[in-house]
């Protein structure tokens, strides 16, 4: 052991350990400039693998994701309204539509830029029911028999809340809650509800299934959870 | 040094290294499976059972640290801290390493750099990933951009370590030897003095020191447990059995 060497280790090791903690302080902000620089529609579809924070994340909470063709999908209208009704898919699509543009801010920190949704407007479906004078809140229900979710009748009726069955231009896939989902803009993406197969007028909001969990009823985004996001929607 | 000697069993992982390193191994492995299959939508949608995926995933994070930290503590170990001591320690025969030009004059000890900077990189990602996967799983005290940026940085050492890992297998598998020392203790002796000169003359030197030196096990040979069961003299005893060029 005539040349013991440096510690060259210990120092590589505590740089590497340091550089980590940094990207915990700092790394929300270098997230941000690298989603900058990377193509919104890059053809490879290489860049949705590498961790910039940009991409959606799929969750599910039953064992699997459900699926169900289109031509099998219903959605329907009930509860507190003067006529319930049940809409297939074609008579879902062939409604007066809307687009927005919106980010997709997800509770756990995951934010997908300007992401294009095309669907039917919530308060359209509301008004084509006609709702009763007790009507206070909507309750939402997927096909998958466990996600749920709930918005106050106020909340419902923003022009900013739709029925969703495109997104970025391509019909709404099972990974993203399709055939056809609730897109709530404003609030964190839990709320929008996923495979929505039922919406019922009620007289009170009914807590989801991820308020059971503890996140807020009210999930604005930027304004509920602790967090602190910019707003998605105004 | 004769023919018959230089295909004896030279002992290089103790048993403590060895199950130190497969648990490792194994947590690594469910780690990565698990971790991809929450990480790449592609294996998301495929696997789905976010949850319990996640379940696993935390549980096998949380005892990463056990294999390394119970090698670092228990008494029978000092090989095993002796080695961590040498991966820490570089010297000038390390730097001619690096360059293909003085490669060849390169006297190494008992791991080569690239060994040292895996060993070195895989410590320092157990340490970030149960940080960052820490504030990921228990996000409440913490702001919001440390949570985004424990993601970031846990997303980050995971997309390297698979560079890492898949490397480490392939130059595992490219070096037999050097890969069954890791399930069986014990490399030909021709390879030690081969690959790794330094280390092969320190351990010689050792070994044909007083004999009180060789019993006290201390330094080379490592605990006592691997010394008696690979030692130089059972080695010997065993070689009549062990096919030629092994």
């Amino acid at each position: 052991m005539t040349d013991a060497g440096s510690p060259i280790g210990r120092r590589v090791f505590l740089g590497l350990v340091g550089a980590g903690t940094l990207g915990v302080l700092f790394g929300a902000k270098v997230q941000d400039f690298l989603a900058n620089l990377v193509p919104k529609n890059d053809p490879t579809g290489l860049s949705t693998l590498l961790p910039i924070g940009d991409h959606f994340r799929y969750y599910t909470i039953t064992s699997g994701f459900p699926k169900r063709a289109p031509q099998d999908y219903r959605l329907t209208v009930n509860g507190l309204v003067e006529k319930p009704f049940t809409l297939t898919y074609a008579e879902l699509v062939a409604m007066p539509s809307t687009m927005l543009v919106k980010d997709f801010q997800c509770v756990t920190g995951w934010r997908v830029p300007k992401v294009h949704w095309t669907g039917v407007k919530l308060s359209d479906l509301l008004d084509r029911a006609g709702l009763q004078p007790s009507a206070k809140a909507v309750r939402f229900t997927s096909f998958d028999g466990a996600y749920t979710e709930s918005l106050t009748l106020e909340q419902a009726q923003r022009d900013d809340v739709m029925v969703a069955y495109d997104l970025d231009g391509k019909p709404l896939s099972s990974d993203h809650g399709g055939p056809a989902r609730l897109y709530v803009a404003p609030m964190y993406g839990y709320k929008s509800c996923k495979w929505l197969s039922g919406i019922e007028v009620v007289d009170h909001v009914i807590p989801g299934y991820w308020e059971g969990l503890g996140y807020d009823v009210d999930g604005w985004v930027g304004r509920s959870n602790g967090r602190d996001d910019q707003p998605t929607s105004t | 040094m004769s023919t018959s000697t230089s295909t004896q069993q030279f002992p290089r992982f103790d048993r403590v290294e060895r199950a130190v390193h497969w648990c490792n191994a194994t947590l690594f492995l469910v780690l990565l499976a698990t971790g991809a299959s929450l990480y790449f939508p592609q294996l998301s949608t495929i696997v789905a059972h976010r949850h319990t995926v996640k379940t696993i995933h935390v549980y096998a994070g949380l005892l990463l640290p056990v294999p390394l930290l119970l090698g670092l503590l228990l008494p029978g170990s000092r090989q095993f801290r002796r080695d961590v001591s040498r991966i820490n320690r570089w010297t000038t025969d390390d730097r001619r390493w690096w360059s293909r030009r003085t490669r060849s004059t390169a006297q190494l000890g008992k791991f080569n750099p690239g060994q040292k900077l895996n060993a070195i990189f895989v410590a320092a990602a157990i340490v970030l990933m149960l940080m960052t996967g820490s504030i990921m799983r228990w996000f409440e005290p913490f702001p919001d951009s440390w949570r985004t940026g424990a993601t970031f940085v846990h997303d980050w050492v995971f997309i390297t370590l698979l560079v890492v890992i898949v490397g480490h297998i392939v130059f595992a598998f490219s070096d037999p030897d050097s890969l069954r020392s890791m399930v069986r203790g014990w490399v030909p002796e021709q390879w030690a003095r081969r690959e790794r000169p330094r280390w092969w003359a320190d351990e010689v030197a050792a070994r044909s020191g007083p004999a009180d030196r060789r019993d006290a096990s201390g330094d080379a040979a490592g605990d006592v447990g691997a010394g008696r069961e690979q030692g130089p003299g059972e080695a010997g005893a065993r070689a009549s059995e062990m096919p030629v060029g092994d």
